[in-house]
């Protein structure tokens, strides 16, 4: 019983300090929230309610496309970056897990130096070569750079989900009858679900909340994201209209928190009981 | 399907895993490769499913070459000892998984699962998970899903270690009750000499990847041509003394520290055309030791471990090698006994100490 009450005590005492160390974080959503829907704020108290600062759902921004046109790029882009990645990584995993190829430790250290290294260095470089190839000012152009930049974390990470797999398994169907692809796509693929759910989770997060790629290699506005809208409305020489960049915001955060909301829920539901009983 | 192995070896780098192994296995066959962990079973059926390429040698099923022919091309059942259920898939799917990449037809599909199914009495259960279900009856998925393809070739690596005691015992008896049924050429991988023993017409011995031998149980056990398979074999192992093989008046003596036995008439002569030098080991079973008044031998009891049925005496020579000795509980020695004990000579056993060759056997 005292050791009961003991560990009781502790977990209130570490739900305190927990909220302490939340609390800024907190206090700026609540103030993102408030301001978003009210027409001035004095510190965090806010005042008069309205729906004006949304007012760009219907109207639009001015000298802008329409928001809608540029979440649907938003969407496309982390969508497209996601799938490729997953895709990608997910073959080249597989490779380097079960594969022996010549250079294959040279590929391995490759990957993590290029995950290692500041993307931020490559930045003009990318640019010529997006140049050259016609892809600047363009969504396909970005979204390659993303995905390309994204994949040595993700190779790394399938690789790692593979080798978790037994390889009696992998033997047992090759000797079934399969192929080696098929034994991928039939058998590999359907146990590492929780590693293709996870990573595609975080590239889609990775790709939607992505500003400093579209915002350097696009400059039309029809290829805006919503990060790059955001920073114009930052920007612009004209004051800052708080309430407009409050609710651009949280319309810019909703998806992502529903998305997370729901995802969170399946990852956790995968991680405690779908994969029980996999052969190790 | 007769299979041959023909001077089979596989390196992995530096690590030679099998070497240069020849191995003839007659139709329905079913043969144990037996050896500690670590001498290249695994790596030897691996190449017989096609997984590991040789690195030279060849192995031939009836009279095709199939050095390069993909498992899937095969026709092999193969049961791992983890099982390699796919977690993924109910049952019924695990075990017609093979079926339906061969492009069988659904209705006959579901026949011939239900049918090795029932054989294997998991039929109630097609439509559980492999996470669903205990350790044996996962064994017996693995086995319907080896069989449901009606195999040519049946491999089996130490499928029963992981099941407990009692259902391992179960299991060998069905496994062998099957095989006998099915008339399959089989191949099992085991390190538990008792299961090879029990269940294979004949048994290859292994060691470091290298063959020490290959014939049935009984002849592993009364005839075994090395040191090696003589020690390996049979449980409690088999003794061995240190001793001085000499011919006086026509009759074979072997010599040790305390002891001084005439070999029988025809191993006395086999073993001194076949002695270089004097020096033997001489090899006795535990079972094949008396206690005896009248024995040859004087020791005294060390440790005694009861069996159940039987005791397992370890007796202290004069020089302090110890001697296991089995005998009938109910013997009434106790420990520190000063006891006379009495070799049944004709179970006797010599080896040359340098070559490791049986002086009997070869
Ligand atoms: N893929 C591999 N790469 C490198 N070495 C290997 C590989 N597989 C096996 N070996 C080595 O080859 C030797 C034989 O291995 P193998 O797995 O055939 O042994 P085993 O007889 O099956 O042993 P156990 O009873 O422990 O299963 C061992 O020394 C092992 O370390
Ligand atoms: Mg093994």
């Amino acid at each position: 019983m005292a050791e009961h009450a003991g560990s009781r005590i502790g977990q209130i005492i570490l739900g305190i300090i927990v909220l302490l160390l939340s609390m800024p974080l907190l206090v700026m959503y609540i103030w993102l929230v408030e301001s978003a829907f009210s027409q001035i704020t004095y510190g965090i108290i806010p005042q008069g309610f309205t729906l004006s600062n949304w007012r760009f759902l219907w109207e639009g921004f001015t000298n802008m496309p329409s928001i809608w046109r540029i979440t649907w790029n938003t969407l496309v882009f982390a969508v497209v970056v996601a799938t490729i990645e997953v895709f990608i990584a997910s073959l080249t995993g597989y490779a380097l897990s079960r594969m022996k190829f010549p250079g294959r430790r040279m590929f391995l250290s490759l990957t993590l130096v290029l995950h290692a290294f500041p993307a931020v260095t490559l930045l003009i470089a990318i640019f010529y070569v997006l140049l050259v190839l016609g892809l600047y000012d363009t969504l396909v152009g970005v979204i390659m750079v993303k995905a390309a930049l994204e994949l040595p974390l993700g190779v790394w990470i399938m690789k790692g989900f593979f080798d978790n797999i037994s390889w009696d398994m992998e033997m047992s169907a090759l000797i079934d009858g399969c192929s080696r692809l098929r034994t991928w796509w039939e058998i590999l693929l359907p146990n590492i679900r929780p590693g293709i759910a996870a990573l595609s989770i975080f590239a889609f997060l990775s790709g939607w909340s992505e500003f400093l790629l579209p915002y350097i290699y696009t400059s039309s506005f029809e290829n805006f994201t919503l990060s790059v809208l955001l920073r114009r409305l930052v920007g612009d020489f004209r004051f800052v209209d708080y309430g407009l960049l409050t609710a651009t915001g949280l319309y810019y955060m909703m998806p992502v928190l529903l998305f997370f909301i729901f995802t969170q829920e399946y990852l956790l539901n995968i991680y405690a009981g779908g994969t029980k009983g996999t052969t190790v | 399907m007769e299979v041959r192995l023909e001077r089979l070896s596989k390196h992995f780098g530096s690590v030679v895993a099998v070497d240069d192994l020849t191995l003839h296995i007659k139709s329905g066959e079913f043969v144990a490769l037996l050896g500690p962990s670590g001498c290249g079973k695994t790596t030897t059926l691996l190449m017989l499913a096609g997984i590991y390429r040789p690195t030279g040698g060849e192995i031939w099923f009836g009279d095709r070459l199939v050095n390069d022919v993909l498992p899937k091309d095969r026709n092999i059942g193969m049961v791992f000892q983890s099982y390699a259920l796919y977690p993924h898939m109910t049952v019924f799917e695990n075990i017609t998984f093979p079926l339906k990449l061969k492009k069988v037809p659904k209705e006959v599909m579901r026949e011939k699962a239900q049918r090795v199914a029932d054989m294997m009495q998991i039929g109630h259960l097609m439509d559980r998970r492999p996470a669903q279900l205990s350790g044996g009856q996962q064994q017996r998925v693995a086995l319907a899903r080896a069989l449901v393809k009606e195999p040519d070739i049946l491999l089996f690596d130490e499928p029963l270690s992981n099941l407990d005691a009692k259902l391992r015992l179960t299991m060998r008896g069905e496994i062998k009750r099957l095989q006998h049924d099915l008339d399959i050429t089989s191949i099992y991988v085991t390190h538990d000499q008792v299961e090879a023993m029990t269940m294979a017409d004949r048994i290859a011995v292994l060691r470091d990847g290298r063959l020490q031998a290959f014939a049935t149980p009984d002849e592993l056990y009364n005839r075994p041509r090395n040191l090696f398979v003589a020690g390996f074999i049979g449980s409690p192992p088999m003794n061995f003394l240190n001793a001085r093989l000499t011919a006086q008046n026509g009759q074979a003596i072997v010599e040790g520290n305390g002891f001084r036995i005439t070999l029988p008439e025809d191993l006395g002569r086999k073993a001194l055309s076949q002695a270089q030098r004097e020096e033997v080991i001489y090899g006795i079973r535990p079972e094949h030791i008396r206690l005896d008044p009248d024995g040859e031998v004087e020791a005294e009891i060390y440790v005694i471990e009861p069996l159940g049925r039987e005791d397992l005496l370890d007796c202290r020579l004069p020089d302090g090698t110890l001697l296991g000795v089995l005998v009938p509980s109910g013997h009434g020695v106790k420990i520190g006994e000063k006891v006379r004990l009495k070799f049944q000579l004709d179970h006797s056993q010599l080896f040359d100490p340098h070559t490791e060759q049986s002086l009997l056997w070869n």
